[in-house]
């Protein structure tokens, strides 16, 4: 009967805290697209919309007739938009937020988030090619070459920490689980080299970022002025708007999985909070982190370049995005052997005294 | 085992597309993201502007001119007016040739910054349209100074034009010239050495000097591919040979010329310079007298009117050579004739070598590239009984051979 209790109250908490998740990444989603807007606009030279015109456009696409093609398939048309949002809102599952630890804890957290990420945006591709318009089939065929292209410098990401997490950790089981990694945070444990390495590897990320959520120069798939918003050019009213609240997810999902990876720091010991006012606390410092996370990594960019062709977009992300990585990876493997071999060799952060 | 599959597909772009700013159709055959074959349809636009020209008086025409085009709006009634000057005689005064080459300076450098602009926006650097949409206002706070409008200027009349530039206004303009030289480096800096705007248009839409010859390109999409054709420095018109123009073509710039879409920005933002240079001599050497050669309307109507004959107007609009053509009979009041070509007409075929062999996503900045203008080029859409039919090449010249005839009678 105990055990039965703990079961229940378990299955009660992965609900509420699902439930709770998505409500979180929707709202707070929609307010950062708000707050990316407003910033490119002022960037821009413009006044831009206000901060809450994401909500508006999310109300007003909701109340609008949904159309589906003629030629389409309809349920595949239909049901790949929500499968997209799921995906998207069952990565937050995974992400720590502020000192909150994540609901779904596994050994191999970093790899389930790493598929995960690719069901919005397969969503889409599904959901193109069933559209039945010549438009969202170059769209979706652009949008697989580029999940190609963008997948492989994350993979070295990934691997990169999780392999120098396990060599400081040798008994650490659970490398790959995001709790772990924002636990023991790097940037104490490399020397001068691994420093270099981890800030290449956090550039390689951040150039990812964009590609992942089809972002100027990277938003070739929906490009608008050449395919006429591509995957997305049949979809109308709630499917769109459903896609529209994907997309506001997948931006706090990919901004979360930086400052989970680069920048796990909270400041409640800094303050000797506890309990409740430190979560709040470590809340706020989290949306301020992911907030800083997205103008650089979004809107920046967005306002800096121009949109890329396809086969500059898989040449770069190949060729110079990977090499990229594997400068990062090769940094910070000299950097552990420096380490074993030479004593005056120490971490950084021990050199500055910071540890 | 030998069936063949078809590994190409068609796209259609048009009549209705966000990379087209007005109505055009093109289809294309792709292969992957290659354009295979490329087909041009034209005529969504055609407003009957000539045929409402043919009854109105040659005065009302100069206001329909002006709505050809809604960026050309004094290089058309411009040419037109050089037409019916050149058909019924009247000298333009010395001083309104110079107010006509400060008008047309302006609306080149507004055109071409509107149009840097666009091109921006189809390789989605949204930025770069802000910031050159925000220098032309400048060009159309002048142009609104000096005119009274911003678009549409009704400043021309046959003979001279309408308003003069007092010598009050001067320091307003030499003001908003001064801020062209100092925002100038900064555009071109924008447009020629930002390296994502180099990795689109560089070896992108290449029209070979061959290839604009045999199409007869005309304005900047030539010379881009070093043909020196410019109607301000082969045929000069108005005060612009007093004023020293030259042909501006890309390797004055880079030293080479490729007829790519990076060589088409160079040579609108050289001219957008040689326009600020113009402007500024135009003020500085006007001469004084009159700006009109007859101040009076109905006079100037009626001695048109009674004369006979048939004109020619030539100018170089921001796009490139436009045409008027204009006959009276010397009975009628209204013209027994009026021909327009724009020059986007002489720029459509040039597209077809330039997209052959791209990918999708050059095909708008392609098209944008020659700055086309599709409003100003359809004069003909042929409609029987609700239905649109297109003509081929003989029926076309045998139409073309009757109108001839008729018009010589």
């Amino acid at each position: 009967m105990v055990n039965m209790a703990g079961f229940s109250l378990e299955f009660l908490l992965l609900v509420v805290g699902t439930i709770g998740l998505a409500l979180f990444g929707i709202f707070f989603g929609l307010i950062y697209k708000g707050i990316d807007r407003k910033l490119s606009a002022h960037m821009q030279g413009r006044i831009g919309p206000p901060i809450r015109q994401p909500f508006r456009d999310v109300v007003k696409l909701f109340t609008k007739e949904n159309i589906v093609p003629d030629n389409a398939i309809a349920w595949v048309f239909n049901w790949a938009p929500i499968i997209g949002l799921v995906g998207t809102i069952s990565i937050l599952l995974y992400l720590p937020i502020g000192s909150i630890n994540p609901i779904a804890n596994t050994s191999g957290d970093l790899i389930i988030v790493l598929y995960l990420l690719m069901i919005p945006s397969l969503a889409m591709v599904i959901g193109g090619f069933a559209s039945g318009s010549i438009y969202a089939t170059v769209g979706a065929q652009r949008e697989m070459a580029t999940m190609i292209a963008y997948e492989f410098p994350f993979a070295i990401i990934i691997v990169t920490i999780a392999w120098i997490l396990k060599t400081i950790n040798i008994e650490a089981t659970n490398v790959f689980s995001l709790s772990f990694i924002a636990a023991n945070p790097l940037w104490g444990n490399l020397g001068i080299l691994g420093f270099i390495g981890f800030i290449i590897l956090l550039l390689v990320l951040v150039i990812v970022t964009p590609a992942e959520l089809s972002k100027i120069p990277f938003d070739s798939p929906e490009a608008e002025t050449e395919i006429a918003g591509g995957l997305l050019a049949e979809y109308s009213g709630r499917n769109l708007g459903i896609f529209y609240l994907t997309d506001a997810v997948k931006t706090v999902v990919m901004a979360s999985i930086i400052v989970a990876l680069f920048f796990p720091y909270n400041i409640s010991g800094f303050f000797g909070l506890n309990n409740i006012p430190a979560i709040a606390v470590d809340f706020v410092f989290y949306l301020i982190k992911v907030l800083f996370v997205i103008l650089f990594s979004v809107t920046l960019i967005r306002v800096a370049i121009a949109r890329l062709k396809i086969d500059q977009i898989v040449g770069i992300y190949w060729l110079w995005i990977t090499l990229l990585g594997l400068v990062g990876l090769i940094c910070i493997m000299w950097d552990y052997q420096m380490m074993l071999r030479y004593e005056f060799y120490k971490p950084i952060f021990s050199i500055l005294g910071l540890q | 085992m030998s069936q063949i599959t078809k590994t190409t597909y068609q796209l259609p772009i048009g009549p209705i597309h966000p990379a087209l700013k007005e109505p055009v159709m093109f289809k294309f055959e792709i292969d992957g993201e290659k354009i295979i074959a490329v087909d041009v349809e034209l005529g969504h636009v055609h407003r009957a502007i000539e045929w409402t020209g043919m009854r109105r008086n040659p005065i009302q025409i100069i206001y329909l001119a002006e709505r050809i085009c809604g960026i050309c709006s004094f290089v058309h009634p411009m040419a037109y007016c050089r037409a019916v000057e050149n058909a019924c005689n009247i000298q333009v005064p010395e001083r309104a040739d110079y107010l006509r080459v400060v008008h047309g300076e302006l609306e080149r450098i507004a055109s071409h910054l509107l149009w840097a602009g666009v091109a921006a926006h189809e390789i989605g650097f949204d930025t770069v349209l802000f910031l050159t949409w925000e220098m032309r206002e400048k060009v159309l706070d002048l142009i609104e100074y000096l005119t009274g409008n911003r678009v549409t200027k009704a400043i021309l009349m046959i003979g001279g034009v309408r308003r003069d530039i007092k010598p009050e206004n001067i320091p307003k303009i030499k003001e908003t010239l001064e801020y062209f030289k100092e925002n100038y480096k900064k555009l071109s800096h924008v447009f020629l050495d930002d390296k994502t705007f180099k990795m689109r248009s560089q070896g992108c839409g290449i029209l070979t000097y061959e290839d604009a010859l045999r199409l007869c390109a005309v304005g900047p999409t030539t010379r881009a591919s070093g043909v020196k054709k410019d109607v301000r420095v082969d045929q000069p018109y108005a005060a612009y040979s007093d004023l020293d123009v030259d042909y501006m073509t890309p390797d004055k710039r880079t030293g080479e010329i490729n007829g790519d879409v990076y060589d088409r920005i160079i040579v609108r933002l050289l001219e957008v310079k040689q326009s600020i240079e113009l402007i500024e001599r135009a003020v500085d050497q006007m001469p004084t007298g009159d700006i009109m050669s007859e101040p009076k309307i109905p006079k100037l109507l009626n001695y048109i009117k009674k004369t006979a004959g048939e004109g020619i107007g030539r100018d170089e609009a921001p796009r490139g050579e436009v045409i008027h053509y204009i006959k009276f009979d010397g009975v009628n009041e209204q013209p027994f004739t009026w021909k327009v070509r724009a020059s986007t007409y002489a720029n459509i075929l040039p597209w077809i070598p330039m997209l052959k062999g791209q990918q999708i996503a050059d095909i708008s900045i392609v098209a944008a590239s020659t700055d086309p203008c599709m409003s100003c080029t359809n004069r003909v859409t042929i409609i029987d009984k609700n239905k649109k039919y297109m003509l081929d090449k003989e029926q076309l010249h045998k139409l073309s051979v009757e109108k001839t005839r008729r018009l010589m009678r």
